[in-house]
């Protein structure tokens, strides 16, 4: 049986008995594939086993290119390629390139941190998602688990599991 | 149970389910456009079709067609500019500030904010990049391109050209922002329209969702995404209006001189913002009849914001007097004393009446918990705030220096035609907004209804059961 193909996928109602279920699941001994909440559900990345997203540092990283970047640019550009006096101050007066800094350490930090977000979570206009249930993005919360990584796990343990846990349904979905 | 504390009102009244809600918000956008909706379109096409005229004209003759002369060579494009940008301002306080500051009163409202900042800051940047007259140009003006005169650099020591870098930081990373939060619910309108079998909307909205699944770990990095965001957008939006107001401040026009403009103008701006906000929304809640999720706590609470911002523009405006005394600089004193009994005095004491008494009748509960009176108000805030900036630029530019070049400014048709320019560009984008787009956050509204709400509908509204514990 390959990998990323057949699933059971359980149907759960609230947000609450999706976060019990994910508990019991795990305890007993099942791998999640994924779980699909139609809103952002506090508490469920901890009980999945998440680890915190390092998005933050990405985003630390690319402001700090910006900062860079632009202090660079105006010390070079006022201060060595054209130097100029501009109200009797130095050609390159760090006081008065705070602003133009500001802007673009928060333009960049924000443009990376977005971009790194699509990249990293395989977004892509132009695909469609593999929808275990189309009621995710409406109301239901969906757990899918891998039959292929659960392999000693038959269908009927499983969906007796998910039924147990709380699921208000419980279907098998099989992708080409 | 949709809001756990028993002293304040429920956030979504009438006892909403997490499904009615994706019913409610995308219902306008699956249905054919209303009657109202095309007339609404029509009037805002024709403003911009006039607009446009205006602004051709401009293009082709140059900025004389404009009212300006020698002594009043900044006027109603830096008027405009200012008041526009400032009403962009309170997007983004409502999506980032009060989201750092957990106030989840803003989920039904932020979406349709964040649009109004948006399209209120284009508006605003056509005003700066229309008076610089030879537009195609204005790339080498404004931007550190390389250019065959040296290459010459722009000026970064320039409050100008800081303005560029904010205006435009401001205006990329705020679509960034609207438009993360825009994803989930683009997905749950393809999705809907798979179930219905609308092939194209599905194609179309799952392009525009970037293909979203709602994992659990997409979800974990999508929070993160929105706090950061949230944490740049604060003091972005803070730094916008201070560098705004440092186009005056930095220079030496008495009246433009002083170093209380950064706080004054993002006070200001906020004001404006929220009084646009509740313009644009209490038209909107009750066109697509969404008075369950925009309630009268809502309008309250913003009413509540304008009245502390309206009061710190208040305080700004004595200061402003008191200092031009105290400072006991003779320019300064003139330049004030002139705009209280000068010529434009109509001007001082319209932003006077509108900005500083109109507000404070929200401490009235009656008044600010009452739509025709918030509705009423709200345009009043907005006219004074426009004449404040009219008041700051003109007033302190028509007395020059050398009383021989003491004039005053006349708005030509291409004034007021720029101006309508950019009413019929903001209300044409809201309104396809508002017929193509999700007006209210539906994935975050969602998170704020526990889903036993169905049930406690049953039994009473949510307010009842909750007091009964």
């Amino acid at each position: 049986m390959d990998v990323n193909k057949n699933f059971i996928v359980g149907v759960f109602d609230d947000e609450q008995s999706v976060i019990d279920a994910v508990r019991k699941v795990r305890a007993g001994g099942v791998k999640i594939h994924e779980v699909f909440t139609p809103f952002p559900v506090h508490g469920l990345d901890e009980v999945l086993g998440y680890k915190r997203s390092r998005l933050p540092i990405a985003a630390f990283l690319f402001g700090l290119t910006g900062t860079a970047l632009a202090l660079t640019m105006q010390t070079w550009m006022l201060g060595y390629d054209w130097p100029m006096i501009i109200g009797g101050k130095n050609h390159a007066s760090l006081a008065a390139f705070i602003p133009v800094t500001f802007e673009l350490t928060v333009l960049l930090s924000a443009l990376g941190m977005v971009a790194t977000f699509i990249l990293v979570s395989d977004m892509k206009p132009y695909r469609w998602p593999r929808q275990f249930d189309v009621r995710s993005t409406d109301d239901k919360h969906v757990m899918a688990i891998d039959l292929a990584t659960n392999k000693r796990f038959s269908k009927d343990d499983l969906t007796s599991l998910l039924q147990n846990a709380g699921a208000s349904e419980v279907n098998e979905k099989n992708f080409e | 149970m949709q809001v756990t504390s028993s002293v304040r009102d429920p956030l979504v009244t009438g006892g909403k389910t997490v499904k009615d809600v994706s019913h409610d918000i995308s219902r306008q956008i699956e249905a054919k456009p209303t009657m109202l909706w095309w007339m609404a379109m029509a009037i805002s096409l024709v403003l911009l079709a006039f607009g446009f005229y205006c602004v051709c004209m401009l293009v082709w003759h140059g900025i004389g067609v404009w009212g300006l002369n020698k002594t009043v060579g900044w006027a109603w494009d830096i008027t405009n500019f200012v008041w526009w940008v400032g009403i962009g301002h309170a997007g983004t306080l409502i999506s980032a500030i009060l989201l750092l500051f957990r106030q989840k009163w803003r989920m039904s409202i932020n979406r349709a904010a964040e649009a109004m900042t948006i399209f209120a800051v284009i508006c605003a940047a056509t005003f700066p990049a229309f008076h610089m007259g030879r537009l195609w140009l204005g790339f080498y003006w404004a931007l550190p391109l390389p250019n065959t005169f040296g290459s010459l650099w722009v000026n970064f020591n320039s409050p100008l050209l800081w303005d560029v870098f904010a205006i435009s930081t401001y205006f990329t990373v705020s679509l960034v922002f609207w438009y993360i939060g825009l994803i989930p619910d683009f997905a749950t309108i393809r999705d809907r329209a798979v179930v219905q079998g609308n092939k194209i909307r599905a194609t179309v909205y799952n392009a525009l969702s970037f293909g979203w699944q709602g994992g659990a770990k997409t979800w974990m990095r999508y929070e993160s995404v929105a706090l950061i965001l949230a944490g740049l957008s604060t003091p972005l939006v803070l730094s916008v209006h201070t560098i705004v107001s440092m186009d005056f401040a930095t220079s030496v026009i008495p009246g433009w001189h002083t170093t209380i403009f950064p706080p004054y103008f993002v006070a200001g701006a906020i004001f404006s913002g929220f009084a646009m906000v509740l313009t644009l929304l209490l038209v909107t809640r009750v066109v697509f009849k969404l008075q369950d999720y925009i309630t009268i706590y809502h309008i309250e609470l913003m009413n509540i914001i304008i009245i502390v911002t309206g009061s710190i523009v208040g305080i700004a405006y004595i200061t402003e007097l008191f200092i031009s005394w105290y400072s006991g600089v003779e320019y300064e004193g003139y330049a004030f004393f002139n705009r209280i009994q000068g010529p434009y005095a109509w001007a001082y004491w319209s932003m006077m009446t509108c900005n500083v008494i109109s507000p404070q009748l929200f401490w009235v509960k009656k008044i600010r918990t009452s739509i025709v009176a918030t509705f009423v108000l709200s345009i009043i805030v907005n006219i004074g705030m426009w004449f404040e900036r009219f008041v700051i630029i003109v007033t302190s530019l028509h007395r020059d220096y050398v009383p021989s070049s003491w004039t005053q400014f006349h708005p030509t048709i291409y004034d007021i035609g720029q101006y309508i320019f950019t009413f019929g560009l903001f209300f044409t984008c809201f309104f396809l907004f508002a017929k193509f787009f999700p007006v209210i956050n539906m994935a975050e509204v969602k998170s704020i209804i526990r889903s036993d709400s169905e049930r406690l509908h049953n039994e009473g509204t949510p307010r009842e059961v909750e007091r009964t514990h």
